[in-house]
């Protein structure tokens, strides 16, 4: 099943420039989907505009279902205060937006995700204080919140040290093939990468310059 | 001490006065946490300045100056947090503009119709007795509609103030939050300015959630504890200035400080 279809997509800040030309891209269930390319490229855009931050008025974007959306850590995370389980339970929100409390079935999801994820014995725990990777995870866990389909990742790994790169890919691995969660994951490491995921795109200069297995893969050549 | 405290609640003005000081200080508190961590804690330093502007012209033309500054303040608010978006002009530098604009403006006007009295006296340091009864009615009014917005929209605030790119995802109008918060910040501030004095009203926005973050790591301890902060503040305050007769607005800032410097020790002792 075709869970995202991106079709003919041209996008740009301003009409002068398109950072995204002609792009076409279809997510199939399943699938652990990376994009790679360098700085500037055009994949956060891209990335922007399948989850409806970015208008987009030329070409077509159709989302199955909702996305589970990981962005990268922002400067205003370094001291905010909040518990990791204020951060996971708001996840649910869009399950039920209209609803003044967490509803008990939501906190019930968030238990179970936070269980599987190891992090519901230090639930209470600052969010600022955590570790990289234990940030990610807790960043995962809400993304897990908010959907049952697709998880979205920005840079999940920037400026981790390689252990834990390993311990999150794995953990991604293992939501994909586990729970049969479609991941799409933008990210700078191809070399590490290829081993999990099922699939590679590199963008360049906005375009998309190959689409292939990532047992096919080789780095910088043709295949 | 308790009688004095006994002879200090006869006054009415002063039990108007902490009715609504109270309320003020608890709404200031709970906005100042999304404030603080948004990185707009100058705004309500501008806005109190713009409020300043604005009231010194209703006063100039007969008008009560409440009605007025209100409305006025809330679209200054709104275009101040707009302009944190663009990024031509940083919201630092145009809350710097229009805030010693407004207070010029102010302070030019005034010269020109009614010269330097105590009453632009009270409106840059505050007076509890500058409150008229129409002024307390407002006041309980706004405030009840603040603390219950900010109820109502409790976990999409904390969403969208912690992340916005993932609120947005999640199908949050994260705009439409930050218009409120402006909204509501604009309308305590100008509630609150007529007590604690224009260049005194923005710090207790900012105070009470500087503090209890020094203790509190987790969003909703940090906003209660804010509002209990904020409130036991202005009531210390509020009794030390009867007392010692000490401008209102001053003593309760200076008693903000010293339960931030006091949170603060407490914070390098715990660790």
């Amino acid at each position: 099943m075709e869970l995202i279809k991106v079709k003919n997509l041209t996008f740009g800040y301003n009409s002068s420039n398109d950072i995204l030309k002609k792009i076409n891209l279809t997510v199939n269930e399943g699938e652990f989907l990376t994009i790679v390319g360098e700085n500037g490229s055009g994949k956060s855009t891209l990335i922007k505009c399948i989850l409806g931050l970015n208008k987009v008025s030329k070409g077509e974007i159709n989302v199955e279902g909702r996305i589970g959306y990981l962005p990268q850590l922002t400067d205003i995370q370094n001291n905010f205060p909040a518990s990791i389980e204020e951060i996971v339970l708001s996840g649910t929100i869009p399950n039920h937006p209209r609803s003044l409390f967490y509803k008990k079935e939501d906190k019930q999801k968030a238990k179970e995700i936070m269980e599987q994820l190891e992090l519901y014995e230090m639930r209470k725990k600052c969010f600022y204080e955590l570790s990289g990777g234990q940030k990610q995870r807790v960043l995962i866990a809400r993304a897990l919140c908010a959907t049952e389909k697709i998880l979205l990742l920005d840079e999940p790994v920037n400026g981790l040290d390689p252990k834990i790169v390993t311990e999150i890919y794995s953990l991604l691995k293992k939501l994909n093939k586990q729970n049969k969660l479609t991941i799409v994951m933008i990210s700078h490491d191809v070399h590490r990468v290829v081993k999990y995921a099922s699939r590679i795109v590199e963008i360049e200069s906005g375009k998309i310059k190959r689409d292939i297995p990532a047992g096919e893969y080789t780095c910088g050549g043709e295949k | 001490m308790l009688t004095a405290i006994q002879e200090m609640l006869s006054f009415s003005v002063i039990q108007r006065a902490l009715l609504v000081g109270t309320l003020v200080s608890l709404c200031a508190a709970l906005l100042g946490v999304s404030l603080v961590l948004k990185r707009y804690a100058n705004i309500g330093d501008g806005l109190s300045h713009v409020g300043f502007g604005i009231t010194t012209i209703a006063v100039a033309f007969g008008f009560t100056p409440l009605p007025i500054a209100i409305p006025a303040v809330i679209v200054v608010a709104i275009i101040l947090l707009k302009v944190g978006n663009n990024h031509r002009i940083k919201s630092d530098s145009a809350i710097a503009i229009i805030s010693s604009t407004s207070l010029a403006l102010g302070v030019a006007i005034t010269s020109l119709t009614t010269g330097m009295n105590t009453d632009v006296c009270n409106f840059m340091f505050g007076s509890i007795l500058a409150m008229s009864e129409s002024d307390v009615i407002l006041s309980i009014i706004v405030s009840i509609v603040v603390l219950l917005l900010f109820v109502i929209y409790y976990r999409k605030l904390f969403a969208v103030t912690f992340d916005e790119d993932f609120a947005k995802a999640i199908g949050l109008k994260s705009g439409r939050y930050t218009n409120l918060i402006a909204i509501l910040t604009a309308v305590v501030i100008v509630v609150g300015m007529r007590m604690m004095g224009t260049l005194l009203i923005s710090s207790i926005v900012i105070f009470p959630a500087l503090t209890s973050m020094r203790l509190f790591k987790n969003f909703r301890t940090v906003v209660i504890s804010s509002g209990i902060i904020s409130i036991l503040c202005f009531w210390v305050g509020i009794f030390l200035s009867y007392v010692y007769s000490i401008s209102t607005g001053a003593t309760i800032v200076l008693v903000n400080l010293v339960l931030f410097i006091l949170f603060t020790l407490l914070d390098k002792i715990i660790e």
